[in-house]
């Protein structure tokens, strides 16, 4: 798909992901923001996963590990008509699946339950041991949050991966530099992040993450690589992005939009 | 009982291609034929067990059968909620076997001590816990494993331990060990063999014990208890676990939330707290307040 094309996709998932936070008070938004153009280049260039291959051991397997913004998944999925609309209006009502974290059953697409973090590498570790137990080539992507790397496990895996050399697991973080209550690399020493992946034995990519040209000229070549090593693309984003108000702002962590503030992103959509 | 376990899931791994077994570090040589037998399905995942566990939740999501081994503290506590949240939660059929649980490891202080994990664990939906008594068991309990479809715990004892029955074995059911009517003493894992012991002290003055072995803690062969409630007017349940929340709690629960007439349950177990000094297992029971003397003299005291 051309970059023009993603581009537009991205701008509806943003919007309709800002419309429901503000509907049904749904929080993480700019976590959710930050990763939108990851998601639209991932599912709609990259992944090997769509409504007619949900079953199929080849498909590819994308982890959401920073549970917290699968509002924005939920979208992504709904554009790449794996959940419908319909299925969506259940959202924030009472018994829907379309939890704040996303569920281990009930919902289309949806691989793992996470939003306790630093679990989705460990177990997307172990779907790509298992596609290599039987020789299958597919990927499994893991998207993490720069904060989650705080939590151990990540690290534990991150081990693990190396030394067991699977090449075909891909670890991506969303490096907004925001953690829930402060700078991600004032919580906890994270600097210097891509030397830590590197020094752990992955083979380390960095791009831009809110800009598609960028991703796509380094997905290209992560998506190819012959290395027989796990790979990490370390993608620098801005959180709350698309919105000027919320971009960079961590209140936007846990805030909802009013209706002010709703009109006013959608005003902005539309402008851009 | 970790040999049988090593030596059974060898065999299985040949037969059964969706077999894998994932290691904490532990049992050096021991899994060398496994690991000839399936070179690709043996993991040693290092000292990093929340990341065994997830990995084993991945390995089970495409469809393998992973059995997860390592030290009891550290195959359960370790890694409590990744147990929860990607075993439990998920529902997948993951084997977590924990070895040198209860007093297995006395020596080896309370950082390897596992007396807390059956009150823990069975706290989490899909959960099953076994505790076999024997090699013969732990080699049942390991087959008739692949008929569930969710997550279980298998508490090990150590290596040695003798074959104490030869009676049917099916995961959820109890099995009568003894035969008797004046008093029913329940109880679970490698703790039957100290219980046979008592029951023959009990027999020199006159108290006639039934033993029901409950291998299945969880879920409770409800069934069976409730024959035990209606044909017993004294019921001990005695195991090498906490006091609170493990099979002492589990009868009383079964006791309370039925119709019974008022009986008598003693409960044995390890008192609420955590001890230091080390020694031998022997010493360690009793340091801990399972004393046999006093289990015997206050089962005595009922009958007075």
């Amino acid at each position: 798909m051309e970059i023009v094309k993603l581009d537009d996709l991205a701008k509806n998932i943003r919007k309709d992901i800002i419309t429901v936070s503000y509907l049904h008070k749904v929080p993480h938004l700019g976590s959710c923001l930050s990763i939108v153009d990851i998601l639209t280049v991932l599912y709609f260039k990259y992944l090997n996963i769509s409504s007619d291959n949900l079953n199929s051991e080849n498909r590819d397997r994308f982890i959401l590990s920073k549970g917290h913004a699968v509002p924005a998944l939920y979208q992504v999925l709904k554009a790449k008509s794996i959940l419908t609309s319909d299925e969506l209006k259940d959202y924030g009502s009472d018994g829907s699946y379309f939890a704040e974290h996303p569920p281990a059953s009930g919902i289309d697409g949806i691989e793992a339950a996470t939003g306790s973090l630093g679990h989705g590498l460990p177990i997307g570790l172990g779907i790509s041991l298992s596609l290599d137990i039987k020789e299958l080539d597919a990927k499994t992507v893991v998207l993490l949050g720069d904060g989650e790397c705080n939590e151990g496990s990540v690290w534990e895996a991150a081990m693990m991966a190396s030394s067991n050399k699977t090449k075909n697991l891909i670890a991506i973080i969303d490096f907004n530099k925001w953690q829930a209550t402060d700078r991600s690399k004032e919580v906890l020493s994270l600097d210097p992040l891509s030397d830590k992946w590197e020094s752990f034995g992955w083979e380390v990519y960095e791009c831009d993450g809110n800009d598609t040209k960028s991703l796509i000229k380094v997905l290209d070549k992560i998506f190819n690589s012959d290395e027989k090593k796990p790979k990490v693309l370390i993608a620098h984003t801005v959180k709350g992005k698309g919105i000027s108000f919320m971009e960079d702002d961590n209140n936007w962590h846990y805030r909802t939009p009013n209706k002010e503030e709703y009109e006013n992103a959608m005003l902005e959509m539309e402008i851009d | 009982m970790r040999k049988i376990f090593a030596e059974k899931l060898t065999e299985l791994a040949e037969k059964n291609r969706h077999v894998v077994l994932l290691s904490g570090d532990i049992g050096n040589k021991m899994f060398d034929d496994f690991k000839e037998v399936a070179p690709n399905r043996f993991f040693n995942c290092g000292i990093a067990e929340a990341n065994m566990i997830g990995v084993s939740a991945g390995l089970a999501l495409n469809g393998f059968r992973p059995f997860v081994y390592t030290i009891a503290p550290f195959a359960t506590v370790r890694c409590l909620e990744q147990i929860r949240v990607d075993l439990c939660y998920h529902n997948l059929p993951v084997v977590i076997v924990g070895t040198g649980s209860g007093l297995s490891y006395a020596e080896l202080g309370p950082t390897h001590q596992m007396l807390e994990d059956i009150s823990l664990l069975r706290s989490f939906p899909n959960m099953t816990i076994v505790c076999p008594c024997d090699p013969r068991e732990t080699d049942l309990v390991i087959s008739q494993s692949f008929n569930r479809n969710s997550p279980m715990y298998i508490r090990l004892g150590k290596k040695g331990e003798p074959v104490l029955h030869n009676n049917d074995f099916e995961i959820g059911k109890s099995i009568t060990i003894r035969e008797g009517y004046d008093i029913c003493l329940i109880t679970t894992g490698t703790m039957l063999k100290n219980v046979l012991d008592i029951a023959e002290t009990l027999g020199k003055v006159g108290i006639k014990a039934h033993i029901e072995h409950f291998h299945t803690v969880k879920p409770i062969d409800k069934e069976s208890l409730t024959k035990i409630f209606n044909n017993f007017k004294v019921v001990a349940t005695i195991e090498e676990h906490s006091l609170i929340g493990g099979l002492g709690s589990i009868v009383s629960e079964v006791y309370v939330d039925g119709d019974f007439e008022k009986i008598k349950i003693l409960r044995f177990g390890t008192d609420d707290k955590y001890l230091s000094k080390t020694g031998s297992k022997e010493y360690m029971l009793k340091a801990y307040g399972l004393d046999y003397d006093d289990i015997v003299k206050q089962v005595e005291g009922v009958f007075k």
